[in-house]
């Protein structure tokens, strides 16, 4: 009822007084929660230390300049292997996605009270834990290596995969898929031709974003011994050797511009 | 032929969306479906090929009982039923001819249809639809790239494709203009006479559904209350179909759409 009559009149105003009256205590709480909780941060905090941050920072900043080039000769391998881990690990994710969205989205699947809690459930599974938590227990079930890397990625991208896809599978329009059930279609049929053309450039872009985002992941991977550049990285950080550390962030910064540069001409060209 | 007996819809809700609907339609007419909105129009059409479940009732055709099918069957008595939409319903994202070869669909495999490995007879008779339809031009575009009154040609190519013993027609005009909507009415009835086809459409316009229909059946609330000719479909038969309303209006309006279609289409006579 934000409209009120007054004595010249009906007023309109976008709340009611009571709305507008709530709006400002949210805002005033959630002012004095930020207060509160930067007082309970500061409290443990040792203030020499932070003092003298900048010091610090020029003190590692000056041993990372120059970085050392010369080490990159030893870096294209592991890179290769970043990439590896990166592609078959979205690959393989993509692949089990795939079907797993289709059981989760609400028109597709085919029983609502089992199969879909049952992929809901692995998608929450495959999103609640992070790439590098997956590869620290495949390290210590495969052993150390791409292999655990692989599936460390493709553990992690089944969620993202198929939370999104089984979203962009819900929103499709029914009367298209309705007019291919009309012909006598079998329900493969219907899957192929009425729901896949409404989903490709979804499916095809959200595909890419993961490998894109898959790329950043597996290079910190090897820091717990699934191989690829993190491996190098963990070396270098543990003798100290700044200049390299340098190179490897450069390396990694390279690849993921590229990357960024693929996937985006990639949904360009679908869409 | 189509027999509808006593066919009945009770929707979860407990919406009665109809009530003991009979009637039967011999081959080669073409029914007029009117009635205001919520007369269940549209569950009437979707019960015959059961895109709706009837909740009682049967529906036959020719002598096979599409009510009593389990899913197998019903996908293959589908294929003789083709559907045409009110917004055409084409898969926006694929070419006019896979649009009018989906109309296969019922009678090729799950591997053949993947990889669009359609028969060559299947092929030359959607080609020979098209350029029935007048698009034989545009089988290589896609189909979000035609105009409204081009996707229902191409609804009506695939509707054909199956090969059909009957048409269900859904609000074929709805988002069409009143030139294009008389194009495409005339269409369906001209191919359902060469076909010897019965059709059901669900119509909007009285007008439309009484110059080009041969038999026009009245829906109100899930009920029959009128079937007959086109022509005694007067003013107290609308009335008793969709309330008070001043029907000569109606007409008059209708008349002046025509005599401005009949206008441009001189027009453009003599332009030509």
């Amino acid at each position: 009822m934000p409209v009120t009559q007054t004595e010249n009149g009906p007023a309109w105003h976008l709340r009611t007084p009571r709305a507008r009256l709530a709006l400002w205590a949210g805002w005033f709480a959630l002012v004095a929660l930020t207060v509160w909780c930067w007082q309970i941060m500061t409290k443990d905090t040792i203030w020499l230390f932070v003092m003298d941050a900048p010091q610090q920072a020029a003190d590692i900043g000056s041993r990372m300049f120059p970085p050392r080039l010369s080490y990159i000769e030893k870096l294209l391998w592991p890179l290769w292997d970043t990439l590896n881990i990166a592609t078959l690990g979205t690959m393989l994710g993509v692949i089990i996605a795939t079907p797993v969205a289709f059981l989760a989205a609400r028109n597709t699947t085919p029983s609502l009270l089992v199969a879909r809690p049952i992929a809901l459930f692995i998608i929450v599974a495959s999103r609640s834990i992070n790439s590098l938590i997956w590869a620290l227990l495949l390290v210590s079930i495969l052993g150390p290596g791409l292999l655990a890397g692989i599936i460390a990625i493709a553990l992690r991208s089944i969620g993202f995969v198929g939370k999104l896809l089984y979203e962009a599978i819900e929103e499709t329009d029914a009367s298209q898929t309705e007019a291919i059930e009309a012909t006598g279609a079998s329900g493969g049929q219907v899957l192929i031709y009425g729901y896949w053309p409404q989903i490709a450039p979804a499916f095809w872009g959200i595909s890419v974003f993961r490998w894109d985002i898959n790329i950043r992941e597996s290079a910190v991977l090897g820091l717990v011994g699934a191989g690829g550049l993190g491996l190098q990285l963990q070396a270098s950080l543990n003798v100290l050797a700044w200049p390299q550390v340098t190179t490897i962030l450069l390396v990694i910064l390279a690849t993921v511009v590229f990357s960024e540069w693929v996937s985006a001409k990639v949904r360009h060209a679908i869409i | 032929m189509l027999t509808v007996d006593a066919l009945t819809k009770t929707y979860k809700t407990g919406d009665k969306a109809l009530k003991s609907v009979s009637f039967t339609v011999p081959k080669g007419q073409v029914v007029g479906l009117i009635g205001p909105s919520g007369a269940g129009k549209s569950s009437l059409i979707r019960c015959i090929n059961r895109l709706v479940e009837p909740s009682e009732g049967r529906v036959l055709l020719n002598d096979l009982n599409i009510t009593g099918l389990p899913a197998g069957e019903l996908r293959r008595a589908r294929r003789r039923i083709g559907m045409i939409f009110q917004e055409y319903a084409l898969v926006e994202r694929l070419t006019v001819m896979e649009n009018v070869l989906s109309g296969r669909l019922g009678y090729v495999g799950f591997w053949r249809s993947f990889l669009r490995q359609f028969a060559g007879d299947d092929v030359q008779n959607a080609f020979r639809l098209l350029d029935r339809v007048g698009l034989i031009d545009h089988a290589d575009k896609r189909a979000d790239a035609l105009s409204g009154g081009q996707r229902q040609r191409v609804g009506i190519a695939r509707a054909l494709a199956q090969d059909p013993e009957l048409l269900l027609i859904d609000e074929p005009t709805a988002s069409l203009d009143p030139k294009t909507s008389r194009q495409i009415m005339r269409l369906i009835v001209e191919i359902c006479e060469e076909r010897e086809l019965p059709a059901i459409i669900n119509i909007h316009d009285v007008v439309l559904a009484q110059q080009f229909t041969q038999r026009i059946i009245g829906l109100k609330a899930g009920e029959i209350v009128f079937d007959g000719a086109p022509e005694l479909l007067d003013e107290s038969v609308l009335t008793r179909i969709y309330g008070e309303e001043d029907w000569t209006a109606m007409r008059r309006a209708a008349e002046e759409d025509d005599h401005a279609e009949r206008d441009a289409a001189e027009r453009m006579a003599g332009m030509i």
